[in-house]
This record gives C-alpha cells, structure tokens and sequence, in this order.
C-alpha cells in the first residue's frame, strides 16, 4: 500500500449520512478477481443524478471526500475501498464511520478522518467554495485557507501502518511463534476448538 | 487474572488474545473462518503472489452462495448445469480451485450440505459458542445467536486470517440491548431486530458489540437468535451476542462437526461459563419492552427506517435533524412513497423470502403457515423462496412446505444468497416494489432502482397473499 503522511487538494462535498457501501459500489461489480479498475462503478447511483458532486469538473481527481453520519456502513466488501482508490481518493472526512468500512480504508493507504458535524460543515462550506484542504496525518490535523484548524484522533497503529505503508500480514507473519504457542497452548486444553472441519 | 466482573464479550475477547502490542492493538486468534466466493479471489491472489500458505486450513471452511443462480444446478441427467453469466462463472470457478489448492475444505454447489456461509456454519456445528468467527460478510455477526464473536471482515483481513490464523484489532465497548417482557401474537424475532434498529438508529451500535439480554431472547430458539444477531451489523454494531444455554447445546448436539462424546462434555462445562457476569459494566445500555414491538416495515432505504405496520409513511418534517430531513425525503423520492399513507395500503409486486437473515427452516414454516390453502394476489408479479441450504431445502420438501409454496404462486428455489443482493440473476425490477424477509433496504440493493421492504417471512407471506403490506396478526 502508498504511504500517506499529507494530502493537499479539492474535496469533494458530498455530506450524505448513511451511505452504504452498496452506494459506493454497487454489487454488479462484484463479480471481478482482481481489485483494479472499480472506479467505473464508484457511486454509480449517485452518478445518474444530473448535477452530482462526482461529475463537477471542479471536484475531478480530488483526493479528498467528505460525507455524513456513518460513512461506509452496511456490507463489508473492500471493492468500496478499492472504489475510492481508483477515483483518486485518499481521505475521507465524516462525524462517523462503519467499523468493517474503516478498518479496510486504512489497509489501501486511505485515511479515515472523523470530526464532529460542526466541523464537518465547515468544510463543506470550504469545499463547495472550490477552495484546498490540508490534512496532515503526522500533526493530526485538517487546515483550511480561511486558517480553520481541526484536530482528530487516530489510533497509534493506524497511524503507523498509513504512514509507513506498512503491510500487516507481514508484520503478524514475523510473530509467528507466540501465534504457535498460543495454538499448542489450546491444543492442549480444548482440543475440540482446534478440530474445525477435520471434526466432520 | 483478577475477578473483575466481565461482559461475555470481554471473556470472549480475552480467551483470544495472543498478544497485546504497546499502542494497545491486540492481536486476536481466529478459530474459525468462513469463505466464499466474492470476497476471496483477491486474499488468494495475494498468498499466491507472496507465496504465502494458509496456516490452519482445517479452521477455514468454504462455499459459493453469493453468485449462484438459484436455478436448477444438475440437467436431467444430473450432469452440472453451466452458469450463464461469464464473470459469475470465472469467480465462481476460482473459488473451486483455490480452496482445494489450499487444502481447505471446500462444499461444492451441487452438495447436498451448499448454502449461505450463515445457514451452514451453524448447521454443521463448524460454528460453535464462545469461538471468534470471521467471514468476508458482514452479517457474520449472525453466528452470535450461538454465543460466538462473530463478525464481517474485509479481503486483506481475509488474507491477513488465512496466513496467520489472527486479526490485529482494537477491542470494541460492550453494549447491552435488554428486552424484557413476552413478543405479542404475530411478532416475530425479526419484527423485534427491526424495532431495535428502528429505536437505537443505522449507526446507534457504531464501536460497540451488543449483548442481547432478557427473558424475549432466553425463550427464543437458536434459528431466532440468528436472525437477530444477524442484523445487529445494520445497528452499526461490530458483532451481537446471545450467551449460549441449553437451547444452544440441544441444537449443536451431534452436528458433524460439533464436539463428540468427552469433549462435547468438556465443551459444555465450559461454554456454561461464558455469561456476563453480575455486576459487569456496558458502556452503553437501551431497554426495550417486548410489549411495545409489533409487526414493523421499513418505509425507507436504510434499516433504521422502521413504523409499525399499522403506521403511515412519515413527514421529512417528522425528523429534528436537518440531515436525517434531506435522508428522508431522498429514500421517500427513491422509494415512490408520500407521506401520511398507511403502510397496509402500499401495493407490492414482489416477494422474497430467503436471505441469512430468514432462510432457516422455522422461518419457511413461519410464511408456509400464513401461505397454508392461500395464493398469491393477481398484482404480485414474482413470488420466490430461496431456502438457506441443501439441508433446509430437504427438511422443508419432506415436511410438504415446497408444495404449499408452490401451490401459493411461489417459485421454490436451489440455496443461496439470491435477491438479498441481486448479484445473481435474481433481481427486482427498477420501480418495482418488494417484501423482502432480507437484511437491507438500500438504494439499488435488489437491483437498480428496485424498491424494497423489510419484513419477517410471515409478514412477507401476509403481503403476497394480499397483494399490499399487511399485517399478518389479520390473517391467522
């Protein structure tokens, strides 16, 4: 995954509550092996709307959305994630995210911003105006031209992971002995919890 | 360990941990894992491009559902029917590959045993009470109903769970949802989930994992609890739990891949403990009186958009909250409703029962009941039931439920996911209206433009029967 430490740019005004990963992409393109190419499908429904956010000229490859109230809830397919990606998105600011939705925005190196609505509709207000938000993973914080700063809160190891672009099976990999002890530790007490289908 | 009292979630959660790291991340050990066919293809990609190997293959159990048409699957000859759709057949067909590669156990399509991963981990015991579960899906949260920390997972933790047999996760806050009292004639488990969402809101359980507590879920069945700790994901919640009892063990007692003679007695002794324990502290609490809970409907396009079926379709005035006002009147548009109209007078051309939510065999009973020496009304178009597997599938024909369906105007399908997701064929019509016994009412979810109502089974038999959404309780 890309390293994220700052993201300058347009971000794109969308503030809906609630919406789904269905919404973000559709099930229909589901049905693909690979994680390239989703973008296509990104938002479809939302993209029949004459007018929509997606399509403004003004907003075209800003790395930057910002959305309502439980952003990315519903089904826990990663082709959301893979979605944005392939649209150029790279941050999401929203009061709320889906635990499942965020948890796979950081392991494709895209940043989960939540602020409180108050700050969320301040910079809606920038982003409607065309204006360029900062968002500082390192320090923390979103900045606006009007000198607007907010901070937000990000656990230690999501930070770590996004700034390094660290891969987190390889990091388990490399703990692979307190993992088989664990395993022989239970093999030993509860036998029946490590038989899985060989018990069939 | 000190006797601070725990929430069954936290016993669960600390019976798990391998490790904690120093930013408080725990590394958490997966006993079991569920696969299918369309959010593995990539997590397999990435093993064989690292050259990574499954650790435990034995805790990891696959089948297709997602995909398959649910159309006859062998010809007269019983030779297996090709799949139409090219890229459902290659997705398909990577699964059947992949999983043997791996050497783990794979269910064909044609098995008697294929169904929705969330029908038949709990039917062939490989779901079990006081494990950790995880699926590419978010309505693992279903196996909670045995007691389980079950819960949905992206492709990379896919990945992450087949090379290393964990997850890296941050522990979530407990939550209690307490139901006291007796669900009313007519009301279902699933008018009760609907209620709860309706009450606590799409993202009320966000961070959290609920407990359900109280005299409604001790007296409610197995198949019940998974129906309702299947939804607790469109609560926002991580996972939802029942603690397990005796009804648990009398349902898992000789599955094929439960627990057998002293170890099924060891099992027992220890899932006996896994209970809250007095005195314990959730970092959240709602209480529901079982009284207030009648037949509910969603009117909207998220699940938190519940009424009672007596109701009427709200006001976007209804709401206090300016985002929750331009929601409704978005969903209202969407779904061709104007406010003040009972919901008993919305017509309905679609029918689907099926789903992880209510595929089980109680719930085929529950709408066969109401279907009993009735049809379906001349305005309803498609009427399909999808049973969750092979096995309910069975039970059902031998109990004569697939003629009471079909004799109704039912098309009696082969399991899987189905009109749930609308990625196989089964799908709804754009503008079309549908009472769905599934889980989500999302714009676009059974289909482009399709329009969908969330019911229980014998709510969705009472809207075929009558050709509106209606209340059930009018009919039996």
């Amino acid at each position: 995954m890309q390293p994220l430490s700052r993201v300058h740019g347009r971000a794109i005004p969308l503030g809906l509550k609630n919406v789904d990963t269905d919404i973000i992409i559709p099930a229909k393109w589901l049905k693909t092996i690979s994680r390239e190419g989703l973008g296509a499908g990104a938002f479809e429904s939302l993209r029949a709307e004459p007018g929509n956010v997606f399509d403004d000229p003004a907003y075209t490859g800003a790395p930057i959305l910002i959305a309502g109230d439980n952003y990315g809830c519903g089904s826990s397919r990663e082709h959301a994630a893979w979605a944005m990606l392939d649209l150029g998105i790279r941050v999401v600011i929203a009061p709320s995210f889906s635990d499942i939705h965020s948890g796979n925005a950081v392991k494709n190196g895209i940043l989960p911003v939540v602020l409180t609505q108050d700050a969320v509709d301040r910079l809606l207000e920038v982003a409607r105006e065309g204006l360029e938000i900062t968002v500082d993973l390192d320090a923390q914080t979103v900045t606006t031209p009007y000198q607007d700063r907010f901070t937000f809160e990000i656990d230690a190891f999501r930070k770590h992971c996004l700034l390094n672009g660290l891969d987190e099976v390889g990091l388990t990999m490399a703990r692979g002995e307190a993992i088989g002890g664990f395993e022989a530790q239970r093999t030993a007490a509860q036998p029946w919890l490590m038989r899985g289908t060989a018990a069939a | 360990m000190a006797s601070r009292p725990r929430t069954l979630y936290e016993k669960i959660w600390d019976a798990h941990v391998v490790e904690t790291r120093d930013d408080g991340t725990a590394l958490i050990y997966i006993d079991r894992h569920l696969v299918h066919e369309v959010t593995s293809p990539q997590a397999f990609e990435a093993l064989k491009v690292a050259g990574r190997t499954v650790r435990r293959p034995e805790l990891t159990l696959a089948v297709p559902d997602h995909n398959l048409p649910t159309t006859a699957r062998v010809d007269a000859k019983g030779a297996p029917v090709p799949i139409a759709d090219p890229e459902s057949a290659a997705q398909l067909a990577a699964l059947e590959v992949n999983a043997p590669a791996f050497g783990i156990r794979y269910i064909p399509a044609t098995a008697r045993e294929q169904g929705i991963v969330h029908v038949v981990g709990p039917e062939q015991g490989f779901s079990l009470p006081g494990t950790t579960i995880v699926c590419g899906d978010s309505h693992t949260a279903c196996h909670g109903g045995l007691g389980a920390l079950a819960f949905g997972i992206g492709t990379s933790e896919v990945e992450h769970v087949l090379a290393t047999q964990t997850l890296l996760l941050q522990q979530s806050k407990p939550m209690e949802v307490r139901v006291d009292g007796d669900l009313g004639p007519g009301v279902s488990a699933k008018d009760l989930v609907l209620h709860i969402i309706g009450t606590i809101g799409a993202a009320g359980g966000s961070g959290y994992v609920i407990e359900y507590r109280g005299r409604v879920f001790e007296a409610m069945s197995v198949e019940e609890r998974l129906t309702v700790c299947n939804m607790s994901i469109e609560a926002g919640a991580r996972a939802g739990l029942i603690a397990p009892d005796d009804t648990t063990f009398a349902y898992l007692k000789g599955r094929p891949m439960a627990p057998k003679g002293a170890e099924w007695d060891a099992a027992v002794a220890y899932w006996r403990t896994l209970r809250t324990d007095e005195g314990a502290a959730f970092a959240k609490s709602v209480t529901i009186n079982a009284a207030d809970v009648e037949p509910s409907v969603t009117w909207g396009t998220s699940p938190e958009d519940v009424v009672p079926i007596n109701g009427r379709v709200p006001s976007p005035e209804d709401f206090a909250d300016e985002s929750k006002r331009v929601a409704a009147q978005k969903s209202l548009d969407y779904m061709g409703l104007v406010p003040g109209t009972p919901m008993t007078q919305v017509p309905i051309e679609n029918v689907f029962i099926g789903s992880c939510t209510n595929s089980r065999i109680e719930d085929l009973r529950a709408a066969a009941a109401v279907l009993k020496g009735r049809r379906k009304a001349d305005n309803v178009r498609w009427a399909i039931v999808v049973p969750g597997s092979g096995l309910v599938k069975a039970m059902a024909e031998e109990e004569g439920l697939d003629k009471i369906f079909t004799e109704a105007g039912f098309e009696w399908r082969e399991p899987g996911c189905s009109a749930c997701l609308g990625m196989n064929p089964d799908k709804v019509p754009p503008g079309e209206r549908c009472a769905s016994t599934s889980n989500r009412n999302f714009v676009g979810r059974q289909g482009p433009g399709a329009r969908t109502h969330l019911v229980s089974p014998a709510m969705a038999a009472a809207a075929a029967v009558t050709g509106r959404l209606a209340d059930v309780r009018e009919l039996v």
